[in-house]
């Protein structure tokens, strides 16, 4: 995490998003501060609603600006986004910046070819004649792994198998070689022999192309072996931050404890149960004061449940947990009561 | 598509032959004598046999239909002379054949219907589109409540209010009138104007409401959004992509309203004193006018029956996933 006067390739800056909605005001991201360079992969987890989706779309641009406010500031590349013009955010997206989204059936429109489809960015942005954009677009198709490119492209998505679908995705959003992919649970709606294909094509294609990669998953699987960095969030906030390898080695923060206790794993008994973290996500409507976690936290009694109640646990930049805990007592809890329980 | 094609229209001769003989067989349940009208006041059981036997009407009705059917496509023979086919045979009423009034009066009724529609589908289509493009701004409901206004008027109600204030008040307007369009399209025009625009009033706020409400659907669609995540401008994503979306439905739509300008013509006629195929449904009816009926009813329903299919084979054409066959 760079702090020096050079911003981060892409940095996010007290990023707030709310939404107006009917029973009032959803605060979907709360504070998130994040920063990424050029060829790494960052890792955000968290449940759903924890506003991991949000804050990527925001980064896009996708938002709804009527019913929805952005503060903070979102720098790409030294350009800041969130108040930047739509026109430069259409010139943006799609080539410096893309996206691969969760259900390769829904995200892709059944009504056009999927040569078309991909072609069309690649038009877009780079004036590519139609034939030239085909071309580009049957190349894509075989970089991603589609056989026959050269046929397949003239296909529509529903002739596409899952796995094939989301591969053309990422052809699409990989067609104008952009310097920063966000990749929202893309292996989620897929097959578990399909999912492992598709982690591994990103890896190569970072390779190739040097991206920057956001990975956004639940799957803490997932993350363990494509991403470098890791945010973990809850309620809107990033409660955990560090290395993938630091962060799944030696979790800081409560809830990072509970996502892990709560995965199976194929070394427990069969009939051992899952340990599920106790209680529901927060209304974003009215979040907890204090720590967000609080009501579902099982060691608030550790530092006086008071604390936990009215003071906000602030996150530090780098390695660190926003938890009142403090490293020290977070390290001896890990190693004496959770590290056992997973095995 | 072919083989889509032919097994439509098997079908649809299927349905053109039920609804013949539910016509013809219903005719005969009417409590009246087609002879006796025609035999006039002063008649005797003589004549009353001759003219029976003259219209064929002596005979059991299933060979009656048979005959009738057999007319259709092969042709007939009658005291007057032969009948090429389609023969529909002879009106009880004027004497005159039945295929040379329907092709006198189905121009009227289909231009009507088409001129109408597209009127209605173009001015529709396009409110539906800037309210959704505008959604939520003072445009949107301003459309919102006229085309709830305009959904629940009846033809017979403002046919009468416009013929009385732009025909007999101001005068701006022609009075409704069938000239063909191959003679002087200029008059054919604004002959047909104003029923047109009645039309389009009254259907068109089915197309602005449902527009509208596809294309809202429709930009909420995650491919909406991966489009504009391709950085495709507003624009483009709006009429490409949530716009191809939105088509499938207002098609469906029109085919059955299609149907309904047909089926719904002789209200339209008569509010515009208008001589097409609707009016000429009603009288033969009064009239007991048999073969003037089938006809009309025959020649109707294909024409109902092929703009359903040509909506069906409209929607594989706009939905790659819809497969005919």
């Amino acid at each position: 995490m760079t702090t020096d006067a050079t911003p981060a390739f892409l940095s996010v800056r007290d990023l707030h998003v709310r939404f107006a909605t009917e029973d009032g005001t959803v605060k979907a991201v709360d504070g998130l501060s994040f920063d990424l360079e050029r060829g790494r992969t960052l890792g955000i987890v968290g449940e759903s609603g924890s506003g991991k989706s949000v804050t990527n779309l925001t980064v896009l641009g996708l938002h709804d600006p009527r019913t929805t406010t952005v503060t903070g500031e979102i720098h790409l590349d030294g350009q800041e986004l969130t108040r930047a013009p739509e026109r430069t955010l259409e010139r943006l997206r799609g080539n410096t910046m893309a996206m691969i989204f969760q259900d390769p059936l829904t995200a892709l429109s059944p009504y056009y070819t999927v040569g078309r489809q991909i072609a069309e960015p690649y038009r877009k942005h780079t004036g590519a004649s139609k034939r030239d954009a085909r071309l580009r677009a049957v190349e894509m198709l075989e970089k991603v792994g589609i056989p026959n490119p050269r046929l397949r492209v003239d296909d529509y998505p529903h002739q596409f198998s899952g796995g094939m679908r989301q591969r053309a995705m990422i052809a699409m959003a990989l067609v104008c070689d952009p310097d920063l992919l966000i990749a929202d649970e893309p292996t989620t709606a897929l097959d578990v022999t399909v999912q492992a294909q598709i982690l591994d094509l990103l890896k190569d294609l970072q390779q190739e192309f040097g991206s920057a990669i956001i990975l956004i998953t639940h799957d803490l699987g997932v993350v363990a072996n494509t991403a470098d960095d890791l945010l973990v969030m809850y309620a809107g906030r990033a409660v955990e931050r560090g290395t993938v390898r630091e962060v799944l080695r030696a979790p800081r923060h409560p809830y990072t404890w509970g996502l892990l206790s709560s995965m199976p794993r194929l070394s427990s008994a069969v009939d051992e149960p899952l340990s599920p973290i106790p209680g529901t996500p927060p209304s974003l409507l009215a979040p907890p004061p204090g720590c967000p976690f609080h009501p579902r936290c099982g060691y608030t009694a550790e530092v006086g449940g008071e604390r936990c109640r009215g003071e906000r646990p602030t996150l530090p930049d780098g390695r660190g947990a926003a938890c009142h805990l403090g490293t020290e007592r977070t390290r001896t809890l890990f190693t004496e009561q959770i590290k056992p329980r997973l095995g | 598509m072919l083989r889509f094609l032919a097994r439509r229209s098997l079908g649809a001769i299927v349905i053109l032959l039920l609804i013949s003989a539910i016509t013809f067989f219903l005719f005969f349940a009417l409590p009246a004598e087609p002879a006796r009208l025609a035999c006039g006041k002063s008649c005797d059981p003589t004549s009353l046999a001759i003219i029976n036997k003259n219209l064929g009407l002596d005979e059991p009705v299933p060979v009656q239909y048979a005959k009738f059917m057999a007319g259709i496509v092969a042709g007939r023979d009658f005291a007057v002379g032969h009948c090429d086919a389609p023969c529909f045979g002879y009106s009880f009423v004027s004497q005159e054949p039945v295929w040379g009034t329907i092709v006198d009066r189905f121009p009227t009724t289909l231009s009507l219907a088409l001129g109408g529609a597209a009127v209605f589908l173009v001015c529709g289509i396009g409110i539906g589109m800037v309210a959704a493009w505008r959604r939520g701004t003072w445009i949107d409901k301003l459309f919102s409540s006229l085309s709830l206004l305009g959904a629940s008027l009846q033809i017979y109600f403002v046919g009468v209010l416009c013929l009385a204030w732009f025909v007999s008040g101001l005068g701006i307007m022609d009075q409704p009138a069938y000239y063909p369009f191959t003679d002087n399209p200029a008059k054919w025009f604004s002959g047909m104007l104003l029923p047109w625009l009645v039309l389009s009033l009254i259907f068109m706020a089915n197309y602005s409401r449902m527009t509208r409400s596809q294309m809202v659907e429709q930009l909420q669609e995650d491919h909406v959004r991966t489009a504009r995540a391709k950085g495709l401008s507003g624009r483009t994503v709006f009429f490409r992509y949530a716009w191809r979306g939105a088509i499938a439905p207002i098609v469906t739509i029109f085919g059955i309203d299609l149907g309904s300008l047909f089926g719904g013509a002789m209200v339209t006629e008569y509010t515009f004193t208008l001589h097409g195929i609707g009016r000429l449904a009603v009288e033969s009816v009064q009239l007991t006018d048999l073969p003037m009926l089938m006809g009309v009813m025959l020649v109707s329903a294909a024409a109902i029956v092929m703009f359903n299919i040509l909506v069906d084979a409209a929607y594989a054409v706009i939905d790659p996933r819809v497969r005919l066959a």
